[in-house]
Formats: C-alpha cells, sequence, structure tokens
C-alpha cells in the first residue's frame, strides 16, 4: 500500500499517494494542468515542456508530469512565470507544427488550438521549421505528416507499447526526426496506436477525410454500407455523447441518411466467422492438425505473424475476417437474392481500424476476381461524413438494419472487444462437442483491458487451453512461451490494438484505458440484451448455410483465405 | 591505514565533482554504498564534451595509475561494484591501451562513447552504455539509485577520480585542473588552487595579454563570457579560460559558434532546447537580435529545459548579448 500524504495545491490541501505525480494528483482532484506530451496509455516524456508548475522551496519551474508528490508539498499551478513560459514553449511547439486544421482529425476539438486561445499564443511568432517535410506513407492505411509533427515522442512510445518498435528517431541534418525505420527486418503493422496517441493529428488514415465521399455519388452501382462491432458503441463519442453509448438504431439512420439504401452488420458475418472458427478448431483438435490455432481476424496481427513470424502462418485459422465474408456474402449470396451482379455492387465497410484499408487490398481475397469489400471509413471518417452532410446524428430516429441480410447474435456483437472472437467461437465449439447447450455461455475469464488473459475451458471432460492478448507485445510474449511449451495453448485470440477493436486505430480519438472500458461494456450490454447469443443459433446464418454456404466452393471461395511471408512494405520517404 | 573509510577523507577535503555540477563527492559515494543491490557500477566520465576543455585528457595522457586508484577506491568502497572508464572517442583511440595495461585484472571497462556533448550528462551515460539512445532519462531515480541497467551506479568525472586518489595519499592541496587557450602565450592544462581568481591564474601562467580581451571561462560552449574587469571570479563549470582578444573577434560569430554547437550537439527532445536553440541561431546568424524574442527564448531554456544542457546555453549568450554587443 503507498503512504498517504498531505500536499496543497493552489492553496487547498488533498490526501496524496506517495509514488504519484504532481499530474496524476492534479487530474484526480479536477485540477487542470496544460498537458500535450502526457498519454495514460503511455510512459511519462516530459518533451513538451508545457505542465509546469511551481514548488515552495525549489527554484524554478518543475515539469508536473514528471515530478513526485512528497509531504508537505505546496504546488501552485498557475503564476505569471507559468503562464509566460507555456506561452513560449506553446509558440515554439506552432513553429513545428503546419497547420491543415480543416483535415484535421482534431478539427472538432484541438488540444492546440484551445491552448492558443487559453494563453493568447501567436501562432505565428516563428515561421514554420518543417514546411517542407515529408508525408510518410504506411502502405495503404495510414500517413505520417512530418510537417505536422511536434517531436513529443507518443507515437513511439505508442509503436514501442503495441510491440513493433517501427517508429524511431533518427537524425536528419541538424535535427532528430520521427521517422519509420529503415531496418530490412523491421515493419509497419498498420494498427494505427500511433494515431490515435499523437496528441496533433500529425496521423491520419489513408483518404482522411478527403477520400470519404468518394463512392457515395456513384449512382451507377448499389452502394451497400456495413458497419464493424464495435462501431456502435463508439461512434457516439464524435457527436458528443459519453463513452460507451450503444447507438446502433442512429448509426444506422445516419447512413440511410446519407443516401444509403441497404445498411448491413458486420457483426452477422462475425457468426459466421464464429461458425467457421469453431469447425477448423474442432478440425484441427480431432484431426491432429497444427496446433495451437491463432485467430486472423485482425489484419495487424497477420501483417505482424506473415513479416515477423512466418512460422506462424500455418497456426492462423484460414477463415476470412468477419468484413471479409459479410462483403463476400453480399457480393454472392445477397446479390443472387437481389438479382444484382457482383460488379454492380460497392461496399464500404465503416471499421474501428486503419489496418482493415489494407486487409480489402489483399489479392487472395478476390472472388471470380472481385474484391468483396471496395472502401474502407474508420468511424472518424463516416462521422465527418455525417458532419459534412449536416445530419444531426444525436437526434436521429433509431431505424432498423436491412432485413436481407438479417440481425447478428449477441456473438457477433462483442467480437469489438478483447476475448470476444474467443468467446463467441467457444459458445459455438462447445455446442458443436457436447451437442447441447451449456447452461453457461458467458466466458467472462476472456473479457477485460489485460493484455494478456489466459483460461482453462472445461467441455465434456476435455479441457481447452485458451489465451487471449492485445497488443502486440503480449502476442510476443506468448509465442514465447510457445517455444518453452509447444503445448500450453489449444487456441490463441491476438488483436493488435489495446482493448481490441474499441480501442482500434480507427477510433474516436482520445481514447484511454477508461474509455475502452466503457466502449467494451456498451458491446457485452448488447450481448446480454440479445435473445439470440449463439451464432449457430442466427436465422440468417441458418439460411446462408442452407441455401449458400451448402456448397463447398462457395464456403472455400467466400470464408476462407491464406498467408504468405511477406517482405518489407514500408519504407521512409526521403 | 592510508585507505581508511575513504568516504570520510573525501568529505573532510571538501572534494567536489569536477564534471562541473559541483556536488559535494563524498555523498554520491555514501549513496550508492547504502543502495541494497547486487550490482553496482562506477563509471569514471571521460566524456569531455565542452569545446576547449582537455583536463580529463591530460590525466588520462599523464596520470592515468591515479585514475585507476581512484577507481580502485570506489571498488573497494562500493560492494559488488564494476567500474567502466567511459571515454570520448579520441581519448579512447589514444589511451585505450595504455589504460589496459594498468588495469591488469581489475574490474574494470573501457568503454568508447559514441555520441557527443550531450553523452556526457550523467543519464545519457547510463543509455549509451546500456546501447540506447542518447537522451538524458526523467530524475528521479538518479543514477545512484538506478543507474547502468537499473543498478546503482556511482558516475563521477575523471578529474574527480584523479583527485580521491590523491586525497588518499594525503597528497590533496584543494588544487584544480584549469585548461587555458585562446590568444594566449601559454596554452595548456595547469594544476592550481581552487580559490584562486581569474586574474591571479592569468599572471601566475604568464597570459595577460597586453591587448583589450575577455575570457569564456567554464568552458568553450556553456562558459559565461567575462570582461576584463570580471576577472575577480573563481573558475567554475568544467573549470576552462579562454581568452579573446575583443576588438578583433566578431560578436556573432563568437556567439554563432557556441549555438551551432548547442543545436548540433543537442537531443531534440524538449521543446525548448530543441527550437529555442534553432531560434536562437537564426537571430545570430541573421545578425538581427530581437531583445524580447531573445529574453522569451531564455527564459524557456532557463526555466523548462529538461536536462542540464538547455540551461547551459543561458550564461553564454545572456552574457554575450550584453557584454559584447
Amino acid at each position: 500500500m503507498p503512504k498517504k500524504i498531505n500536499i496543497t495545491i493552489n492553496g487547498k490541501k488533498y490526501k496524496a499517494d506517495s509514488g504519484q505525480s504532481i499530474l496524476d494528483v492534479a487530474r484526480a482532484n479536477d485540477i487542470y494542468i496544460t498537458t500535450l506530451c502526457h498519454h495514460p496509455d503511455l510512459k511519462i516524456q516530459g518533451s513538451c515542456r508545457l505542465c509546469n508548475v511551481e514548488i515552495k522551496g525549489k527554484n524554478g519551474l518543475h515539469t508536473s508530469c514528471s515530478t513526485e508528490v512528497s509531504d508537505g508539498m505546496k504546488i501552485t499551478t498557475d503564476s505569471p512565470n507559468i503562464k509566460r513560459a507555456r506561452k513560449i514553449n506553446l509558440e515554439l511547439i506552432f513553429s513545428e507544427h503546419c497547420e491543415e486544421c480543416s483535415d484535421c482529425i482534431y478539427y472538432q476539438n484541438c488540444t492546440i488550438r484551445n491552448y492558443a486561445k487559453k494563453y493568447k499564443v501567436k501562432i505565428n511568432k516563428f515561421t514554420d521549421r518543417k514546411k517542407h517535410h515529408p508525408v510518410h506513407k504506411f502502405g495503404p492505411a495510414l500517413e505520417f505528416d512530418s510537417s505536422k509533427c511536434i517531436d513529443c515522442g507518443l507515437c513511439i512510445e505508442a509503436c514501442h507499447k503495441v510491440g513493433v518498435d517501427f517508429l524511431e528517431y533518427k537524425k536528419k541534418g541538424k535535427f532528430f526526426e520521427v521517422m519509420p525505420s529503415d531496418k530490412k527486418d523491421k515493419d509497419c503493422i498498420y494498427c494505427g496506436q500511433c494515431l490515435t496517441h499523437c496528441p496533433v493529428g500529425a496521423f491520419e488514415g489513408v483518404g482522411e477525410f478527403e477520400g470519404v465521399d468518394k463512392h457515395l455519388l456513384n449512382t451507377k452501382k448499389t452502394v451497400v454500407f456495413q458497419f464493424a462491432p464495435s462501431i456502435r458503441s463508439t461512434i457516439g463519442e464524435e457527436f458528443g455523447m459519453p463513452p460507451g453509448s450503444v447507438v446502433t438504431g442512429q448509426l444506422i439512420a445516419a447512413i440511410r441518411a446519407l443516401g444509403i439504401k441497404h445498411v448491413f452488420d458486420v457483426s452477422v458475418g462475425a457468426d459466421v466467422t464464429t461458425i467457421e472458427e469453431a469447425t477448423e478448431l474442432i478440425d484441427r483438435i480431432q484431426n491432429k492438425g497444427e496446433m495451437p490455432m491463432f485467430t486472423s481476424c485482425c489484419p495487424g496481427w497477420v501483417k505482424f505473424a506473415e513479416f515477423y513470424h512466418p512460422e506462424l502462418l500455418p497456426n492462423l485459422t484460414t477463415v476470412r475476417s468477419p468484413q471479409i465474408i459479410m462483403g463476400g456474402l453480399i457480393k454472392t449470396f445477397w446479390a443472387q437474392k437481389m438479382g444484382l451482379k457482383a460488379k454492380d455492387i460497392t461496399v464500404v465497410s465503416i471499421m474501428p481500424c486503419v489496418a482493415k484499408k489494407y486487409e480489402i487490398k489483399r489479392p487472395e481475397m478476390k472472388i471470380n476476381g472481385i474484391y468483396p469489400v471496395d472502401q474502407v471509413l474508420t468511424t472518424r471518417e463516416l462521422s465527418h461524413l455525417i458532419r459534412k452532410n449536416k445530419i444531426d446524428f444525436k437526434n436521429l430516429k433509431p431505424e432498423k438494419l436491412d432485413s436481407s441480410l438479417g440481425i447478428p447474435t449477441g456473438a457477433g456483437v462483442i467480437y469489438g472487444a478483447s476475448g470476444g472472437v474467443m468467446e463467441s467461437a467457444l459458445r459455438t465449439a462447445a455446442k458443436m462437442i457436447t451437442g447441447k447447450r451449456l447452461p453457461r455461455i458467458e466466458f467472462k475469464q476472456v473479457r477485460g483491458m489485460e493484455g494478456f488473459k489466459e483460461a482453462k475451458i472445461k467441455i465434456k471432460g476435455n479441457t481447452v487451453s485458451v489465451g487471449v492478448v492485445n497488443g502486440i507485445s503480449n502476442a510476443r510474449k506468448i509465442i514465447e512461451e510457445l517455444k518453452k511449451q509447444p503445448n500450453k495453448y489449444d487456441y490463441i485470440e491476438v488483436m493488435s490494438c489495446f482493448g481490441g477493436c474499441i480501442g482500434g486505430g480507427g477510433q474516436p480519438v482520445p481514447v484511454n484505458d477508461e474509455i475502452r472500458q466503457k466502449r467494451a461494456a456498451g458491446l457485452y450490454t448488447v450481448d446480454t440484451n440479445k435473445k439470440i447469443r449463439l451464432a449457430d443459433d442466427s436465422p440468417i446464418v441458418k439460411e446462408i448455410y442452407d441455401e449458400f454456404l451448402a456448397d463447398h466452393k462457395n464456403v472455400h471461395n467466400v470464408c476462407h483465405t491464406g498467408f504468405m511471408k511477406k517482405k518489407k512494405e514500408v519504407f521512409p520517404k526521403k | 591505514m592510508k585507505n581508511k573509510n575513504i568516504i570520510q577523507k573525501l568529505k573532510k577535503a571538501e572534494l567536489k565533482g569536477r564534471g562541473g555540477a559541483n556536488f559535494p563527492t563524498y555523498l554520491k559515494w555514501q549513496m550508492v554504498k547504502d543502495q541494497k543491490a547486487t550490482k553496482k557500477y562506477i563509471v569514471a566520465n571521460g566524456s569531455e564534451g565542452e569545446p576547449d576543455t582537455n583536463k580529463d585528457g591530460w590525466i588520462v595522457k599523464n596520470h592515468p595509475e591515479l585514475l585507476i586508484e581512484g577507481l580502485k577506491l570506489a571498488l573497494k568502497a562500493i560492494d559488488h561494484s564494476e567500474a567502466i572508464i567511459y571515454l570520448r572517442k579520441d581519448y579512447f583511440k589514444k589511451y585505450q591501451s595504455k589504460l589496459q595495461k594498468l588495469i591488469g585484472k581489475l574490474p574494470i571497462t573501457i568503454f568508447k562513447e559514441r555520441g557527443g556533448y550531450l553523452s556526457g550528462e550523467e543519464t545519457t551515460v547510463c543509455q549509451e552504455i546500456e546501447n540506447k539512445i542518447a537522451r538524458p532519462r526523467i530524475k528521479p531515480p538518479f543514477p545512484g539509485q538506478a543507474g547502468v541497467y537499473g543498478f546503482p551506479t556511482l558516475i563521477n568525472n575523471i578529474e574527480t577520480f584523479y583527485y580521491a586518489a590523491k586525497i588518499a595519499d594525503d597528497d590533496y592541496e584543494k588544487t584544480r585542473l584549469i585548461t587555458i587557450l585562446g590568444k594566449v602565450k601559454n596554452k595548456g592544462v595547469f594544476e592550481l588552487p581552487i580559490n584562486w581568481p581569474i586574474d591571479r591564474i592569468l599572471e601566475n601562467t604568464r597570459n595577460i595579454p597586453d591587448f583589450d580581451f575577455f575570457v569564456q571561462m567554464g568552458g568553450g560552449a556553456s562558459g559565461e563570457v567575462l570582461l576584463q574587469n570580471e576577472l575577480h571570479h573563481q573558475v567554475i563549470g568544467s573549470g576552462s579560460i579562454v581568452i579573446y582578444d575583443k576588438n578583433n573577434t566578431d560578436p556573432y560569430a563568437f556567439m554563432r559558434r557556441i549555438m551551432e554547437f548547442f543545436m548540433e550537439e543537442n537531443c531534440d527532445k524538449c521543446t525548448p532546447c530543441r527550437e529555442g536553440t534553432y531560434r536562437l541561431m537564426q537571430m545570430i546568424r541573421d545578425r538581427s537580435i530581437d531583445k524580447k524574442v531573445l529574453d522569451d527564448l531564455l527564459f524557456v531554456l532557463e526555466n523548462t529545459s529538461f536536462c542540464a544542457l538547455g540551461k547551459m546555453v543561458v550564461p553564454p549568450m545572456r552574457s554575450a548579448v550584453k557584454k559584447l554587443i
């Protein structure tokens, strides 16, 4: 237990734990301190030098993020010197940041612009130092505009925490710059945690926001939108609603208000993924296939395995991710039903993820030469589109999904949180193995925000050992573990992003543990409130299997894929 | 016994760190000694990154046995310890084999520094030894608590170990090493009493110029500018005195050399140092100093820099602008 100590902030007494930073104590007591390079997910940077405070008995200014409280400490968070230092440092920060506000992910809520107002900062006091700095492109997923970078270090720290270490400092000319690695053995996995942890919008998804309505005005084709499981509990934040608000109905209504008639839920595709994955797991166990089996619906994880650990590729489930299965079903099963041709349909996915922009471009996804999904818009991009079209999201009357591809089960919805894929597959696998529904279908051991979870699940006398990780650094731990004990796990779920898709690189910013928890809780509420909570109980899934997936060729074409060893794809721009 | 309780002896001798920060040496030694750890490091810092200073090089060249002696004292005083002689590139190249012979089987290794000026900062020393990016760490923890690889680490300047050896031998007469350079006849490193003011030092070494001059005292980058009527000061910092011809030195060129050095050598981690030194450099390059902007930039450098390097920009710039322009 940390020792309780007494401190004074701005003349008022507060209790604090020894070991806490001044900033932590201030935040816990609703005292606002200006910060930029502080992110609760990540290690203290101490680089922006804005969070200065004064401490009685100590000369000068002290950064509150990196100074621990001590008993009897008397702190002032505002004074003429503090204001002056913040103003000057902000002017210097603005001198590195080439503004492009209308096309920025922080357009609505820009921290530095708010500070500029508060401290009466002349944002153009100094000329832009980084005017001709390059834009680094990270595949079809991400862009890093280094002319906006303020060198806070959070992206490098986020990339490190994810476990990739692709971003690094490199000296170019007289300055160290944040750079994508040029090393042969390092590559980007497109997770986008750099983006969600950048405080000034130097990172964005490819096409964000200039390409958002690319397919919207295409009247020749039938445009179909489908949204990922996690979007329903995150998009509300973009419109000022509290984190975790479940807004499925408004989301559907908003997409319709954009003029899109057909709106589908990727969670239905997730239900198909679940059945295929549970079948594959049982098959691998019974027929002594490559074990353990890893999930493969996270494209960042797939890219990681293909580049860093190709020896694991036989262990990845061949089942396609929900958006790809759903897109495939739309262009085959649904097209048939509607009397449409695949080439006349445009599928736009609303995704929590920038790596999904990369996934849809993988050539092996094509069905009869046609990509299942044509465009991925992130949660932020769809929100931008909604705002651009002046749609009042918050006050929309909730609408229902297009009934021609049914509604998802609870199992399909929880895919959006770390542990969700595992839990959905276990529900169905248990039923497949035992032949009957389990009395208890919730597997709470695999839920939650911890990066590394394990559980042993007893099914009909057998024990299935599962591992659930979020963050590649935790996947690395599991891979190490498997080197020592190859049989330790049967089934492993990996998500690149902290907390799973609800913490994805395409989600609203800012984000932190508390927000991720609320977003996940939103999804679990949807599940609890559903009558049908097992993928294989879904009427539409049954219909799809009876009418379309009874043909094994269709299962192969629409539901399965393959992986290959990858060479480095992303290089720094000169 | 001569070496009995070296820490008490260091205290009695009032030895202070010779890297520039002037911290009482015995406190550092005591702190690392008192830490409970399975391993401890002792680092002799021979980064000597200040331009116009080469007293550490002088020791390694002329009295390496006293450096090794000082390290032996620390190895003895501090349990579970091993030592590292941390040398800037040219010193490493020149003196490595000579030192190696003296080291013999002692638990002392010689480390070749990769970086420059900043790599002499004590937490950056730890980063370098661990083969990490040469950037300072957040303090606390101080190296004495958690330094190299997280183990308690005693980092002292080479000169400090040199004097620790002398103190153990009862051969310390409160002297320090002074580097004298610039437009003088008798350049070099001199061992002189700590309390001598600059004018006495110049006189004693027969270095008083016969022209109008100013000096930069305490390092060729971070040293302060002193005019002829200010030479009653004692020497501080890394202990150097550089003499300039006042009428034939372009103050902007003088300042530019300093600012170029800081801009090149800093790590670009924190806003005031990365951007502030760049803007100072621009003003000096353009020979147009806006006093208000200068004052603002020096204010944030002095008060909000992450490490000491940013703060060190202030004395030379403030004094140079005030006294030379």
